[in-house]
């Protein structure tokens, strides 16, 4: 869809630029007007081109998008990994209070304790699939940044839009969990909830 | 073939977690001589100090892969025979090939369970 786009805004460049090339070389028929008025066609052509990159918000999927989420994706490993640690210690605490018990019940105990370590092992496998899409995200990044770079060279003053936040109401509100170095704390809470009331 | 638990057990794998829950479940089949080591050259390392008769890898690590670390150690002068399960997620054919080719005794692929590990391990080393 976008290549079929970029064929056709290409196609209408080089038409504008063979028909002013024309008139210059046919110049006594032509009126500087009439030049002036082509050359004006291929300049808003540019423009709407700028504006269209510009609209496409590349520079935040490189600046802002793609960080966000490989951070999200980071802490999604790192919580799973305490919590299998969590797990973990109750099970080593459960099979040293398996000796304490009678053979029937100490080795339903450890049967049972042997299935939890098994299923520990997600967060071996989630942790590779998610640092497997992180290196992916971060070459799609890579590549998003390149292309800026070329179009900000290529195409001069292509203005640097920041993002902007359009949601409204409680949907600006939800904004999943915090990632730890921004999260506001328990206490912090508490301490704005009695300065509140 | 009588297994000696007693044995030095490796386990390699860059996660701590695995090296916790293999090392349990060691614990639970009676081997109680556990060594651990996060990544290849860790355990290379390793060898210079102990004498081992089994090694449990993961292949995905860096620096060193499990490959490596199993290509490093079939040429060891001493211990290069060791008994060398890789437990990985890498399940292409290419990946056991490449495993086979390089020596080694079996491959567990991720996730896994107790009697898994113990039938590979019954395999290299006897049943126990």
């Amino acid at each position: 869809m976008s290549n079929l786009k970029n064929d056709i805004g290409r196609d209408k460049v080089v038409q504008i630029i063979n028909s002013v090339i024309e008139k210059v070389e046919a110049a006594e028929d032509v009126s500087r007007e009439n030049i002036y008025l082509e050359l004006k066609a291929l300049h808003n052509l540019i423009e709407e081109t700028r504006k269209e990159i510009s609209a496409s918000r590349a520079s935040d999927v490189s600046g802002t998008h793609i960080p966000d989420a490989t951070d999200e994706l980071d802490a999604v490993v790192e919580a799973t990994e305490v919590a299998t640690g969590t797990i973990m210690d109750s099970c080593d605490a459960l099979t040293a209070y398996a000796d304490k018990l009678g053979a029937e019940h100490k080795d339903y105990l450890l049967g049972e304790v042997t299935k939890i370590l098994e299923a520990c092992s997600f967060q071996d496998i989630t942790g590779q699939r998610i640092t497997k899409v992180v290196r992916s995200i971060k070459q799609i990044d890579e590549k998003v940044s390149n292309l800026m770079a070329v179009l900000e060279d290529k195409i001069p003053g292509l203005p640097n839009s920041a993002l902007v936040d359009t949601r409204e109401g409680d949907a600006k509100l939800l904004n999943g969990p915090q990632m730890a170095d921004k999260a506001v704390s328990q206490s912090d809470i508490d301490k704005l909830l009695a300065d509140l009331f | 073939m009588t297994v000696d638990k007693n044995m030095n057990v490796l386990i390699v794998d860059d996660y701590k977690t695995m090296l916790r829950i293999i090392g349990n479940l060691l614990k639970q089949l009676g081997f109680s001589n556990v060594d651990e080591a996060t990544d290849g050259s860790m355990a290379l390392q390793k060898f210079k100090e102990k004498t081992y008769g089994l090694v449990i890898s993961d292949w995905n690590m860096e620096p060193m892969s499990g490959l490596d670390l199993l290509k490093a150690v079939r040429v060891l002068p001493t211990n290069g025979n060791v008994p060398f399960i890789m437990i990985t997620a890498e399940s292409k054919t290419e990946n056991v090939i490449a495993a086979k080719q390089a020596g080694v005794s079996n491959y567990i692929v991720k996730p896994f369970n107790a009697e898994t590990l113990k039938a590979k391990m019954s395999s290299v080393l006897g049943d126990f």
